[in-house]
């Protein structure tokens, strides 16, 4: 183990280039909802366990099957009312369980992003040739499915290796959702080629305001428009990104929905000059044309202090 | 360390699920059905009459409100008895006030120790379905098979001889099964089971040739979730109900009728100072047009007139 796996560089918030989004929007705007496959009955990770009771998990399994089923219409119905279109963070091995779900989302022009190939299979202990073979799968799996080339990447299950990164840059993979540093892109250390972070996030994640601060529905959403406040704001000094990640089987629960909904509305409800609505992809291919540059030069420039 | 090349193989990646229990099916896709009377929601109110023995087994896990200090844990064992005793009458008041039906998930052992509760639920009209012999005796991937047979029909057994119901419904205890659990619930003439949390209507089992149903009694709205493990108070969990009713009730006039579940704990909604707050709640519910309240097998019934 290292102590630090060296993927940035520190990069103080106050003081960077004044990026601005298209249409002069002072914050970036995306959705994630997680499209996730969880087997009823995985082999077993040394490093962590899929399920807490012996297989089946009948409780577990079944409220993560509730989104494929019931909760991603819900959820989608109140994304096509606000026209939103979702960046969608797939469980790859979904394409060939659940292709009308594929369908549906691609007629939207959604954009897929890898989330490995099921959520109950996980990075930890991989050697390289095995983690090549998870971003090769999702890579021509994608592209057969949808004609997208895959342009981003959230570790399945968020289970990482030293050579994660390494490895996503040489595949063409334009960012990860993998890194919580900051609220707006940065530059990935990587040995070959450009990868940058994407904004995701770890906080206003409906599994973890409902499963680990126990928020409630409306408190969500609530929550959700402050940090919008907020990045607004600080968007005026340095170019912004807020992403709402979602799961289907817990936000599109019928007690859930509204409160997200809520949430979709006062963000839309700003102009253009505001906020850009945009997809992982769309941000991503904007930064690299017109901020990478500067943004890298700033943070050499700024290295040691 | 790494991993055998079986862990990045994939046998089961076709379509639908990855398993034979049930088949892959949209909720949203499927053919509307209707309530009787033209009602847009059945309400299915449920509830548990659960005993905790002190010398749970704990195998493989504890069931959520099993004991949790060392023996003897009279405070959990005491509590846990509340709900029994005192909760359960509140809940039933506030069930009378409205006019509302429920279905009772009542453990074997439960039945045998307080015939008293079993006598009242048939004045009271009340559905019992079976919930194992008591909460320390799961039902678990990898169990002996004979064991699990053991436990279904002493739990079926001794209910039905005491309630004189044909107790068609199942809510195994912490909503655990084995691999084997729906093939002997069937066998044993249990018509649907309470532990599939993965849809808001009625769906049909695969398993044991198709004779068994999952009812929609998520883990969700329940008060056990709500109120104990996410900690929201009494006025969040109404609302989070009420939110639940308004999208459901919505939905109906584009999908059709739809259930929403209401999962009680007698020692759990059945405290003094909560109980107001479900009175509120099931006011507010019943003060609504197109309202069915129903039993688990009522609403299995009507579901299932449809479906074919």
């Amino acid at each position: 183990m290292k102590p630090d796996l060296g993927l940035y560089d520190y990069w103080p918030y106050e003081g960077r280039p004044k990026i601005r989004w298209p249409n002069g929007a002072k914050i970036a705007f995306w959705v994630a909802p997680n499209i996730e496959f969880y087997e009823l009955d995985p082999p077993i990770n040394p490093k962590r366990v899929a399920w807490p009771r012996p297989h089946p998990d009948v409780l577990l399994a079944s409220s993560r099957d509730y989104g494929n089923r019931a909760g991603h219409w819900r959820m989608m119905d109140v994304m096509d009312k606000y026209n939103v279109r979702g960046s969608i963070s797939l469980s790859i091995g979904l394409i060939e369980h659940h292709p009308e779900l594929i369908e549906e989302t691609r007629a939207r022009n959604w954009e897929f992003f890898s989330h490995g190939i099921y959520n109950t299979r996980y990075s930890y202990e991989m050697d390289e040739a095995q983690e090549r073979a998870i971003m090769e799968d999702s890579l021509e799996s994608v592209m057969k499915a949808t004609g997208q080339k895959l342009a981003g990447y959230l570790a399945p299950a968020l289970t990482h290796t030293e050579r994660t990164m390494d490895l996503l840059a040489e595949y063409g993979f334009l960012y990860t959702c993998d890194l919580f540093q900051d609220d707006t892109p940065q530059p990935v250390n990587v040995n070959s080629g450009r990868l940058i972070s994407m904004p995701y996030s770890l906080e206003i994640n409906d599994i973890i305001v409902y499963n680990s601060y126990f928020g409630t529905p409306r408190r969500y959403g609530q929550m959700i428009k402050d940090q919008f406040d907020q990045l607004l704001i600080e968007g005026e000094d340095c170019g912004t990104v807020m992403c709402i990640p979602l799961h289907a089987y817990a936000v599109g629960h019928p007690h859930r929905i509204g409160g997200f909904e809520d949430a979709l509305e006062y963000i839309t409800g700003h102009s253009k000059e505001d906020v850009w609505i945009a997809t992982g992809r769309e941000i991503a291919e904007y930064y690299y044309e017109n901020c990478y540059d500067e943004c890298l030069a700033d943070i050499n420039s700024r290295k040691g202090g | 360390m790494t991993l055998d090349k079986e862990y990045l193989e994939y046998p089961n990646r076709r379509y639908g699920m990855d398993h034979d229990l049930y088949d892959w099916s949209i909720l949203q896709k499927r053919p509307n059905i209707t309530w009787p009377n033209g009602a847009k929601l059945a309400l299915w109110i449920s509830y548990s009459l659960e005993f905790f023995p002190h010398d749970q087994p704990a195998k493989p896990f504890k069931a959520p409100g099993g004991m949790v200090t060392p023996y003897p844990d009279l405070r959990h064992f005491t509590t846990r008895d509340y709900g029994n005793r005192v909760g359960v009458q509140r809940l039933w008041r506030v069930l009378d006030k409205h006019g509302l039906k429920a279905t009772a998930a009542v453990n074997s052992k439960v039945a045998e120790r307080y015939p008293y509760l079993i006598k009242k639920l048939n004045e009271r009209g009340d559905e019992v379905i079976g919930h194992g012999v008591d909460m320390g005796k799961l039902h678990y991937g990898g169990m002996d098979d004979s064991e699990e047979q053991a436990l279904i029909k002493e739990s079926l057994g001794v209910l039905r001889e005491a309630c004189g119901q044909p107790v068609t419904g199942w809510w195994s205890p912490a909503k655990s099964q084995s691999w084997n659990t729906m093939q002997h619930l069937a066998a044993n003439g249990i018509d649907y089971v309470c532990d599939w949390g993965n849809d808001d209507m009625p769906y049909q089992m695969k398993e044991a040739g198709g004779n068994l149903w999952a009812m929609p009694h998520g883990s969700e709205l329940w008060d056990r979730t709500i109120i104990l493990d996410k900690k929201h108070n009494e006025d969040e969990f109404v609302e989070e109900m009420e939110d639940a009713f308004n999208v459901l009730y919505g939905e109906t006039d584009r999908y059709g009728g739809r259930v929403l579940s209401i999962v009680l704990t007698p020692y759990v909604m059945g405290l003094h100072y909560r109980v107001k707050y479900l009175d509120k709640l099931l006011g507010w519910i019943a003060g609504h047009d197109g309202v069915w309240s129903a039993t688990g097998s009522e609403i299995l019934d009507a579901f299932k007139n449809q479906a074919k």
